[in-house]
């Protein structure tokens, strides 16, 4: 079941295996494991077995869609799917039933991919370890005890758990590095305005952005090219071509400057992410990469201008939930007292804390001093990374300051904010990053090395994660859940 | 200022801004391309941007951009080179998504002016900022709405791109204010933004409004009132509430800085909300569009297609056409009412060109004309309805056709406004109406007795013998007669008429 896309289709055209059958493989493996892992909200069988058999058709007759016809893949379950319900993990779109389809949704769709289901994440995509779903917490595979990151944490446990192919998350400040780095496989955030976010249930509208889970490299650059272009929908969807990230994998990282960030190795981080990932950089320069140190240092002000930009764009966008319309709606004398009720009870205490602080920093007399001010901070975190990539072709840093954590382990919501340190200034500045792995800690838990390139040059990102993967024994490296 | 109008207290400025929501003429809505009839059923008009579903985002609509540039140029404005959408956040159920994409530090224009003409006087009304934004859906209570068990909501509005402009306090009179909305309504109406339905709603009116001792320069504490749909409701409930502030004023109260709804039934201002409860609205800029940039090169092509204005218009017809500028002003409340005014003079002119002067019939054309439309075609359609005047039933070319008969005493002004009865009802054009009926004949008493007087007077022989009991005479009368009208007045008339002249002589 850990085969990568590109293999699946391989065997697919050689008529080795069909599309129905691994569908059928993979969704009897979610009936046997899930339970335990806890990937999945909402596992779509039928419409799943019913696509696999058109992609078959398609198969067999020789005509298949591309190269993701028959792909069995989890979508996060903040990606609006007609007639299939979307939660967000929230108890406030417990029911609700998009009638339309994420442009992503539509594209792979229109791929001939092979929709699984969606899996879980911390409710409204706020967390980092997928114990804030407001329906039940995603174990990592790699070690039960342990949270998946977040907040796509479902997806990323989802491939490395072998039950999906491969997935799609959302990242607004880590939420698809992080945990592809806490469950061993490859995660990629592109370019903001990479991929269209129409029918992405909105966080932080500035900072959001779809992206891929994956098994390998070769598979993240698959699914990317599947859903990357301009969106009419989206206006902040860029209006730029996408180059074909596969035939740009393999031309290795010789000659390529990459710059090592002073600011991403810190004290208090774990040292087997430290060893891990300065080996990951040797292991880059015997390719023929320079290695220069570059320096961030506003990295320190990003987390604290990121906790006033999310809360504030999503206290906006978690505006609507009101029991009007759709989703929860908590009965009140009148109006107020419903949409009171409604929001008290729909929202869980993480989702409140951050419509509290995003409503404070947006209030009169207070927006200078917070929004205003964060702004700021994120130009310049983005002058300094144009500055840095005018000297260096990408930034190689960890993922994250540590492995995988244990449940309930970061009680205090602070030093849950601190997980995402490495991969906040990505999406304040926009750029695009990969996580891939590099290794494992002494417990034998999953690390990831982070890859960071210029804006829209994610073929040059996915190609220095191929070049180190390929001399890398971590791919194909699994978990054991049975 | 100007002065207070009559039956105010001397003793204050009335200082007023406006600020007016105009519904564009797009044919979807601001942010997505659903269709924006009016009175469709509830909630038919919607998809998942306009009904705010989780996931959906916003895309500028260009035509509105167009709409709200050309308008801007028409007073004047200096459109801005980039301008950008803001979320302005309260809870309201007609709000899909408790917040409305409007703008707000950066509007698409600013700095116009709109040229009013209050009794002769002339005025130039500063508009201070011109911007874009969506509406909001309806409520429909069961019952009122404090007594209603349940609401319902129609979010078939929801989405439809407005344009808000506010002008500067400078309206010294709720006359004025009245006299500002209805220039600002005939420009909108002119370059065919707007349909400028009050009652429809697609044109809507709040006020500020505050008073300052006469003469002193700081301005009181102002007042916004809201609910003014009509132009009589901006008149009255602005002099409803100058007279309540005066006489707060006057009593050494002090005004609160509130909002006051009109009740236009009941006939005063009371308050909403005051000030200390006023909302937080938490602008910010719209993270889901891009700053606009707006292309000079399009303002330009924009400014070139600009229509003649109403008052530049207004003033023309003046000059142009002599008429007096109360006959002005009522034919150019619309741009399709003033293009039929011009293509029926256009139309009648060519047709008898040299005899203009000539038939004593023609008189004063252009005045004509005026009369015709204002006393006649003004009587069945609304002047400032763009869509019913242009669809009128009679078209320019009809009405040209009809004074045309008048004017070669075809038929009397009198049987004339019968055909333009018969003519509105169905469509056909006079000379068939006047043909089928057999109204060529000089039918009209009016016109007949004049001929039969001015026979009587140039043949006094006859008369004698007729009083001398020769009763042929009369037929030579008849006779004299029927020659005038060349043979179309009609003789059974003709008849009676010499019968009831001669008898009383």
């Amino acid at each position: 079941m850990h085969q990568p896309i590109h293999e699946l289709t391989d065997a697919y055209r050689r008529g080795e295996l069909t599309p129905t059958a691994v569908a059928e493989a993979y969704l009897a493996r979610i009936g046997a494991l899930d339970g335990r892992v806890g990937a999945y909200l909402t596992v779509v069988r039928e419409q799943a077995l019913a696509t696999a058999r058109e992609s078959e058709h398609r198969w067999r007759a020789g005509k298949p869609l591309g190269p993701l016809d028959g792909v069995p893949l989890a979508l996060k379950d903040v990606l609006c799917t007609r007639g299939v319900r979307t939660t967000c993990g929230s108890k406030m779109l417990e029911t609700f039933v998009p009638p339309y389809d994420a442009t992503v949704v539509e594209r792979l769709r229109a791929a001939g991919a092979v929709i699984l289901g969606k899996t879980n994440m911390d409710e409204f995509a706020m967390g980092s370890s997928t114990e804030h779903s407001a329906f039940h917490p995603t174990r990592n595979p790699w070690d039960l005890a342990r949270v998946p990151g977040g907040s796509s944490g479902g997806s990323a446990a989802a491939v490395a758990g072998g039950l999906a192919a491969g997935a799609f998350g959302s990242d607004t400040g880590g939420s698809i590095r992080q945990p592809a780095a806490f469950c061993g496989v490859v995660g990629m955030k592109p370019t903001y305005g990479r991929v269209s976010r129409y029918g992405l249930v909105a966080l932080a509208s500035s900072l959001d952005q779809i992206g891929p889970f994956a098994q390998d490299v070769k598979d993240a650059a698959l699914l990317l090219g599947a859903v990357a272009g301009h969106d009419r929908r989206d206006s902040t969807s860029i209006a730029a071509p996408v180059p074909d990230y596969m035939a740009e994998l393999t031309k290795g990282v010789a000659g390529l400057t990459l710059g090592l960030p002073d600011e991403y190795f810190i004290d208090g981080m774990d040292p087997d992410v430290e060893r891990a990932v300065r080996e990951a950089i040797e292991v880059l320069k015997g390719l023929g990469a320079q290695v220069e140190r570059v320096s961030l240092p506003t990295t320190r002000h990003s987390l604290a201008a990121y906790y006033l930009i999310l809360p504030a764009e999503a206290s906006s966008n978690l505006a609507r939930y009101d029991g009007v319309k759709f989703g929860l709606r908590v009965p009140g004398r009148d109006l107020v007292e419903m949409e009171s009720r409604t929001r008290a009870a729909g929202f869980g205490a993480e989702v409140k804390r951050r419509i509290m602080l995003g409503t404070y920093a947006l209030s009169a007399g207070y927006y200078d001093a917070y929004y205003g001010k964060a702004q700021s901070v994120r130009t310049l975190v983005r002058r300094e990374f144009a500055a840095a990539f005018a000297r260096v072709d990408l930034i190689v840093a960890p993922t994250t300051p540590n492995v995988a954590f244990k449940h309930g382990e970061k009680e205090d919501p602070l030093s849950m904010y601190l997980n995402d340190i490495f991969t906040i200034p990505g999406n304040l500045s926009g750029i695009p990053g990969v996580s891939v792995p590099c290794g494992f800690s002494v417990a034998g838990l999953p690390i990831g090395l982070q890859v960071l390139g210029r804006p829209l040059d994610e073929a040059r990102v996915l190609r220095a994660a191929y070049a180190y993967e390929q001399a890398t024994p971590w791919r194909g490296r699994r978990p054991d859940l049975t | 200022m100007a002065r207070a109008p009559p039956g105010f207290d001397v003793n204050y400025d009335v200082v007023i801004g406006l600020e007016v929501h105009a519904q564009l003429l797009t044919r979807s809505k601001m942010f997505c391309p659903c269709p924006t009839t009016f009175g469709a059923p509830p909630n038919s008009q919607t998809c998942p941007v306009c009904q705010g579903m989780p996931g959906v985002l916003p895309v500028v609509n260009r035509r509105a951009v167009e709409f709200g540039i050309r308008t801007a140029l028409a007073f004047n404005c200096r459109v801005n080179e980039a301008c950008r959408f803001a979320r302005k956040h309260y809870y309201y159920p007609d709000m899909p998504k408790n917040y409305q994409i409007s703008q707000y530090e950066e509007p698409l224009a600013e700095d116009g002016v709109l040229e009013i003409d209050l009794e002769g006087a002339r005025r130039a009304i500063g508009i201070q900022r011109l911007h874009l934004e969506e509406d909001v859906g309806k409520l429909l209570h069961e019952g009122t709405l404090e007594s209603a068990q349940a609401s319902l909501v129609d979010f078939n509005r929801a989405g439809v791109a407005l344009m808000e402009t506010v002008s500067r306090p400078e309206l010294g009179s709720p006359e004025e204010a009245a006299a500002y909305l209805k220039a600002f309504r005939a420009v909108l109406v002119f370059l065919g933004v707007c349909d400028g339905n009050m009652e429809e709603g697609s044109l809507r009116c709040d006020a500020n409004v505050s008073l300052r001792p006469r003469g002193t320069a700081a301005l009181g504490t102002k007042v916004e009132i809201k609910n003014l749909n009509s132009f009589r409701n901006v008149q009255r409930a602005l002099e409803f509430e100058v007279r309540r502030q005066a006489q707060a004023l006057d009593a050494g109260e002090r005004i609160v800085q509130e909002t006051r709804l009109w009740e236009a039934d009941r006939g005063y201002t009371r308050a909403m909300r005051s000030k200390e409860f006023a909302h937080d609205y938490r602008y910010f800029p719209e993270p889901d569009l891009v700053p606009l940039q707006i292309d000079r090169r399009w303002v330009e092509e924009i400014r070139a297609g600009l229509p003649e204005l109403p008052r530049a218009r207004r003033q023309r017809f003046v000059t142009q056409y002599g008429l007096p500028p109360y006959d002005a002003e009522v034919l150019t409340q619309s741009r399709a009412l003033a293009d039929y005014y011009e293509a029926t003079v256009r139309e009648l002119a060519p047709a008898s060109a040299g005899a203009a002067k000539a038939s004593a019939g023609a008189g004063d054309r252009p005045k004509v004309v005026s009369n015709w439309i204002m006393s006649e075609l003004l009587r069945v359609l609304p002047g400032d309805d763009e869509r019913a005047i242009q669809s009128s039933p009679v078209p320019p070319r009809h009405l040209a056709g009809l004074l045309r008969l008048i004017e070669d005493a075809t038929i009397s002004g009198k049987i004339a406004k019968d055909v333009f009865g018969k003519m509105l009802a169905s469509g056909e054009d006079a000379s068939t109406i006047v043909a089928r009926e057999g109204l060529t004949q000089v039918a009209d008493e009016a016109v007949l007795g004049g001929i039969v007087d001015s026979v009587m007077a140039a043949n006094p022989r006859a008369i004698e013998d007729f009083k001398r009991g020769k009763t042929v005479a009369k037929k030579s009368l008849v006779g004299q007669v029927m020659k005038a009208t060349g043979g179309k007045a009609n003789p059974t008339l003709v008849d009676r008429l010499l019968e009831d002249k001669l008898s009383k002589m």
